[in-house]
């Protein structure tokens, strides 16, 4: 029949307008973000262990890393002090990251996390370089791990528990 | 001091009712049929957005293109406008709070409103534009085609009412029924004619931005382009007064009667609310459905709309003259 499209749209339209709107007034209400989002990487300074596999998968080379050699402590009480690789800097350049999330991937010693905190913006571009004291903070905000699947093993000799934030 | 008045009441009401409108609709019912909020910021749920957008037009440059016809061009916008505030002036909103109570009212309002045509086309030859040319020569070849059923669809209503004065049609339909159960087929042409002279989706070829830009509007800027905007909602607002008035008994309310001070307070609020909803229905139109093409445009108005009219002018005529 002609004019039934018409109709039909018509229907649409008013079915819409009494439907409650989408829209969410963001500075005022914030969306409830998705378990895994990826909004800035946080750094858990004393898992980082200076092995620059991060640094050296980056496809962007957005991660400036320099440590140096120190005594950490001994593996017994009253033992020989071991070697240990502290941080001097750990900048990651968020004017360059593209949120691949390889870094976190990668890293061997749970030192990198994703956290969704993304209001980060500067307005010079500069300072979206994060040192590292920057990035520690952002563990604050990383959330716990979720929950092992059902039937899920832990591995041997890693406690889960204490190394996520 | 009369004359001064009714000018100072013009002078607010045409504004006020573009901006109602725009809010109203432009705003929020679209937004609201999209899934969206609108405005929300300025003022509560967005009220004061038009101040800032009116200041906003204010604060541009007036913009003249080099090889513009500077009368011309500067002129047309305040064409269509005049063309809007003159048919304002014969729409009765109370039994007494009409500016100018015409004898010829309906014919004065369908003269007034071609009046914008010549303001389009102003605008379309002085912008030294392709776009604007080619948009003007759509609206001048669009706004004539329409006209056309738009005075047939209202025809019905002055034979049936047997007077040209919008206040008589009003008083013959607070007699009898409103016209738009003997006139069903004669509102719903004057809908859709109006929509075509408000060059609004799905008639909006002059302004088809894929195709023209913005057609006659593409060289305007601030001030002008203001004016052009305040035209097209305000005529809106008094297409939709004028089908209230034609069909739907304008400020006559069903089984009440409305005598003296009172019906000059309560009658305008019932005339405003007719309005709105008239409007409603246009815009919704407008917000619902694609633009139709140049071609199928026309064969509308030409092949669809006037033989529908004529059909009902001509029974219309007979049922008066035989009943």
């Amino acid at each position: 029949m002609i004019g039934a499209g018409l109709v039909r749209g018509l229907r649409l339209t008013l079915r819409t307008f009494f439907k409650k709107s989408v829209t969410v007034q963001y500075p005022h209400v914030k969306e409830d973000h998705a378990p895994r989002t990826r909004g800035v990487i946080a750094l858990k300074e004393e898992n980082c262990t200076v092995c620059m596999l991060c640094a050296r998968e980056c496809p962007v080379w957005c991660i400036f890393i320099e440590g140096y050699k120190d005594q950490g402590p001994p593996r017994r009480e009253g033992g020989k002090p071991r070697l240990a690789q502290k941080l001097d800097r750990f900048d990651i350049d968020y004017s360059l990251c593209m949120y691949c999330g390889i870094c976190v991937e990668v890293c061997p010693f749970d030192a990198l996390f994703w956290s969704p905190e993304y209001e980060y913006s500067e307005p010079r571009i500069a300072d979206l370089l994060h040192d590292k004291t920057q990035l520690g903070a952002w563990m604050q905000t990383v959330p716990e791990r979720p929950a092992l699947e059902q039937g899920a093993e832990i591995k041997k000799g890693r406690d889960r528990s204490s190394s996520a934030g | 001091m009369d004359i001064v008045i009714k000018l100072l009441v013009m002078a607010v009401i045409v504004p006020t009712s573009a901006a109602v409108f725009v809010y109203l609709f432009l705003y929020k019912t679209m937004a609201h049929m999209q899934q969206r909020l609108g405005p929300m910021e300025a003022g509560p749920h967005g009220s004061l957005q038009l101040i800032a957008e009116g200041l906003k037009f204010l604060q541009k440059e007036d913009l003249f293109p080099r090889r513009a016809d500077r009368l011309v061009f500067g002129y047309a916008p305040v064409v269509v406008l005049a063309s809007t505030f003159l048919m304002f002036v014969v729409v009765p909103a109370s039994p007494d709070l009409v500016l100018a109570d015409l004898d010829t009212g309906i014919l004065y309002v369908m003269a007034v409103a071609s009046l914008s045509t010549i303001g389009v086309i102003m605008a379309a030859w002085g912008s030294a534009n392709k776009y604007s040319l080619l948009g003007g020569l759509r609206a001048a070849a669009q706004l004539v085609a329409y006209e056309v059923p738009l005075v047939l669809a209202v025809l019905g209503v002055v034979i049936q009412a047997g007077s040209l004065s919008l206040s008589q049609i009003v008083e013959a339909q607070a007699g009898s029924i409103w016209f738009i159960l003997p006139q069903l087929i004669g509102f719903a042409v004057f809908l859709v004619a109006a929509q075509a002279e408000l060059t609004q989706t799905p008639f909006d070829m002059p302004v088809a931005e894929t195709e023209l830009v913005a057609g006659y509007l593409t060289e305007y800027s601030g001030f002008r382009f203001l004016l052009f905007f305040l035209a097209e909602l305000a005529t809106a607002a008094v297409l939709s007064a004028v089908a209230v008035t034609l069909f739907l008994g304008g400020w006559h309310l069903p089984f009440v009667e409305l005598r003296g001070t009172a019906a000059n307070v309560i009658a305008p609020i019932v005339f405003s609310a007719k309005t709105l909803f008239v409007a409603f229905v246009i815009f919704w139109v407008r917000f619902s459905v694609p633009r139709l093409r140049e071609d199928q445009l026309q064969a509308l108005a030409w092949k669809v709309l006037i033989p529908l009219t004529l059909i009902n002018l001509v029974v219309t005529a007979v049922l008066k003259v035989a009943v």
